[in-house]
């Protein structure tokens, strides 16, 4: 049972890894325009970072 | 106040008023307001973009103008978002986007402001998440606990649970705590109150439990309720949010400008700037922003969004005009009598506000079950706790148990069962052109037994259409068509459209000229000829929209013109009767013009030349005598009728105080799609009823298990699971 102190913090810091991404997602507004970004990646212009 | 006792605001804004009426108080606020948006932000609708390359070519566009900073293509709300130095106008964008061959219209950005960020579905978007995390983690360990987890190891379980679930339920329960502290300050029991005490009595028992070692916590049931619920919610902010975007976006193509004359030179202003004494010109297609009297020029004025009337009226120096009326022919020049809030067109739009109170005393079904549910689950709790405490005088058992039947009866299903129909109804009614602009407008649809149609823009376009055009002998509608090239007034238009769809080349006539407010006279084969006013050409005026041909030394020759019917107003008329629906038409048209209209599309119970007050006094006596109206208009005539009504109904090409007074907006130009709203309200209506029922059956069976104590958080956590997905399944079914 020793190993449920490594499994379960391990467990919950990934799920609080996914979690944070997503915080991160919503904040950086990548929910505004889902149809329009589906497209985007079809476009032939791009540079090194993506447009604000 | 008495039926509201128990009303239960799932969001802010469960009641149609808090929706409608700070909209109603924007728009007719309008006037007063100023440029709100950002230095140098402006926004652009672009309803014909849809793929990867229409974004980059308007982008590139955009890009390429002098000035633009930077421009951002949205496709979903099919809007760019530019950023530009001060000196670049929204029309020099305009004519940038329509260059590169795409259709664009400028968006008052201060109209938009309450959608640019949704700063309310991020929240509870967060919450959601922050909920779905960890129950996914606390259910991980109560399936170890389930499946034989003992002693030490289930309370270490017990002990992480908490841990998770307590700062978790802090965060997420927050919208639920709030409502609940907010109804109870005021005296009165909601939704949230039998919530916000299960997810607290779980929370304490579960903890007190743990800290003795006990055998059951319930720390699973409580995040997995908040969570379901706050899927609810989720689900009803969204659908509310689209419908108010795109509210917002009709009201935001409608830019309040206008051209003031300045010692004789025209300067573009804001409608809100203008004042009584100014002098404003208004080009010929142009709407009248304000009230006043003409100063110069002869035109004609389509007075239809007022009135009904469908025939245009002379306009000459002194006669006076109202904000709306459409100047058709002459460019005017108009003294300002009457702006922003005291024109006649916001003074109707305050009313309507006034009136949409008589829809705020709709008790939706989600209030009448909420009615029931809140008192039952309270008293069988309590009855519950106290029966075991005098049968084994055990206060903690009692308390266990007076828990568990709060979960069990946990309303998952009831948060879910309305706005899951709702969200389903209304997708499927946007995708058809409709907008549902308010949260009980489908369940009021379904029990409408009378629709009342007004005619002039609703069933109609409101323009005109050649009558017979066959009859005409092929030579006059040669000379007809040659005079109407002159002129874009709509009667013009027609004739022209008339002859093109007979294959009639326009006659060539020489000096054409168009006379604003009269018609259009050339020569032709050395004779003086006219097309116009029957007074301007020597004939009796009729009761008809009609136009006169004169050739000089004949006798006049008329045209007579009747309103283009709207595509699809047969089928929905057919429609609605098929539904056993009395549909009735009235209009403030003249008489023999609806009679003759009304038998086209079947319609027995017709009223014509009704005032604007006769309109809602109809609806008003038909709703005392137990009807349920559906009004169904476009003008500022039909706004009384529409606030009156049961439900109600408005085209896009309505006027904003009409939009703005009806439930629902018809997007697209085609009305069939009236009677296919109320099948889909009535199929909604039964989900919901069906939904209300599935959970009722899931309480009736886990009830009773959970008073005679046999109740687990296993049991409790599979009633709630089943119960929400066999809901939230159902509703998908409308889809």
């Amino acid at each position: 049972m020793e190993v449920l102190a490594f499994l379960i913090p391990i467990s919950l810091f990934l799920g609080g890894l996914g979690l944070v991404a997503f915080f991160w997602t919503v904040r950086s507004d990548q929910y505004d325009d889902p149809e329009g970004d589906s497209h985007r990646i079809l476009s032939d212009e791009f540079d090194d970072k993506p447009k604000s | 106040m008495t039926d509201s006792t128990y009303s239960a605001p799932p969001t802010a804004s469960a009641c149609p008023a808090c929706d409608a009426a700070p909209m109603a108080r924007r728009i007719a606020a309008s006037g007063a307001r100023t440029e709100e948006a950002g230095p140098g932000r402006l926004l652009l609708s672009l309803p014909g973009i849809h793929c990867a390359a229409c974004i980059t070519t308007v982008e590139r566009a955009l890009d390429a103008h002098p000035g633009v900073r930077s421009a951002r293509v949205n496709l979903t709300l099919k809007r760019a978002t530019v950023e530009a130095d001060p000196g670049v106008t929204a029309g020099d964008l305009v004519k940038a986007v329509n260059g590169v061959g795409y259709e664009a219209h400028e968006l008052e950005s201060a109209a938009l402001s309450a959608t640019a960020t949704d700063r309310q579905g991020r929240e509870l978007l967060m919450r959601l998440a922050v909920a779905g995390f960890a129950a996914m983690n606390v259910m991980l360990l109560s399936v170890a606990v389930w499946s034989g987890a003992a002693d030490a190891t289930r309370d270490l379980f017990h002990w992480i649970s908490a841990l998770i679930a307590f700062p978790a339920i802090a965060f997420c329960g927050q919208p639920f705590f709030r409502n609940a502290w907010a109804a109870l300050r005021h005296g009165r029991l909601n939704m949230d109150v039998p919530i916000t005490l299960a997810i607290l009595l779980a929370l304490g028992t579960s903890l007190y439990e743990t800290a003795h070692s006990g055998e059951h916590a319930y720390f699973d049931a409580a995040i997995s309720l908040t969570f379901f619920l706050l899927a609810g919610r989720y689900l009803d902010h969204r659908t509310r949010a689209i419908a108010r975007s795109a509210a917002e976006e009709l009201a935001a193509l409608e830019v309040p400008r206008a051209e003031r004359l300045v010692d004789g030179a025209p300067q573009v202003v804001n409608v809100a700037e203008l004042a009584p004494g100014d002098l404003i010109r208004v080009r010929p297609g142009g709407r009248m922003p304000v009230d006043g009297v003409i100063g110069e020029g002869t035109s004609e004025i389509d007075r239809s969004l007022l009135t009904g009337e469908t025939l245009p009226v002379f306009a000459e120096p002194g006669r006076e005009v109202s904000a709306g009326e459409v100047n058709l022919t002459g460019p005017l020049t108009i003294r300002v009598t009457a702006a922003g809030r005291d024109s006649s067109l916001h003074r109707m739009a305050d009313l309507v506000a006034m009136a949409e109170s008589t829809k705020n005393r709709y008790t939706s079904l989600a209030d009448r079950a909420a009615g029931l549910y809140a008192p039952g689950v309270h008293i069988l709790s309590a009855v519950a706790a106290i029966g075991w405490y005098l049968y084994t005088q055990d206060a903690r058992l009692a308390l266990n148990i007076a828990a568990a039947v709060l979960i069990i009866t946990c309303p998952c299903a009831l948060g879910l069962a309305v706005p899951a129909v709702t969200t389903a109804a209304s997708g499927k009614l946007f995708r058809k052109g409709m907008l549902i602009k308010d949260g009980t407008a489908l369940e009021r649809l379904a029990e409408v037994d009378t629709v009342i149609f007004d005619k002039t823009g609703t069933l109609t376009l409101g323009a005109p259409e050649l009558e017979e055009p066959e009859a005409i002998p092929e030579e006059v509608m040669a000379l007809a068509a040659g005079l109407a090239e002159g002129s874009s007034h709509p009667l013009s238009r027609a004739l022209a459209e008339a002859a093109q769809a007979r294959g009639i080349a326009p006659a060539s006539v020489d000096s054409l000229a168009e006379v604003p407010g009269y018609g259009t006279e050339a020569r032709w084969q050395g004779r003086r000829v006219r097309l116009g006013r029957a007074a301007w050409v020597g004939a009796a005026p009729g009761a008809r929209t009609s136009a006169w041909l004169a050739v000089e030394g004949e006798a006049p020759v008329c045209f007579g013109f009747t309103d283009r019917l709207r595509p699809g107003a047969e089928e929905a008329v057919r429609g609605l009767k098929d539904a056993g629906l009395h549909v009735a038409l009235i209009s403030g048209d003249a008489a023999p013009a609806v009679r003759a209209f009304a038998e086209r599309l079947g319609i027995e119970d017709v009223t014509a030349e009704a005032l604007p007050a006769d309109k809602a006094a109809r609806v008003e006596e038909l709703a005392a005598a137990g009807r349920r109206v559906l009004m169904v208009g476009d003008g500022l005539n039909d706004t009384a009728a529409l606030a009156a009504a049961h439900a109600s109904i408005s085209p896009a090409s309505a006027l904003d105080a009409a939009r703005v007074a009806s439930d629902i907006v018809l997007l697209g130009e085609d009305i069939a799609p009236i009677s296919a709203a109320v099948t889909t309200a009535h199929s909604a209506v039964t989900r919901i009823r069906e939904n209300f029922t599935i959970a009722t059956v899931y309480n009736v069976i886990a009830v009773p298990i959970a008073i005679a104590g046999f109740a687990t958080p296993l049991a409790a956590a599979l009633a709630m699971s089943a119960s929400s997905i066999t809901v939230s399944l159902n509703s998908l079914r409308l889809r």
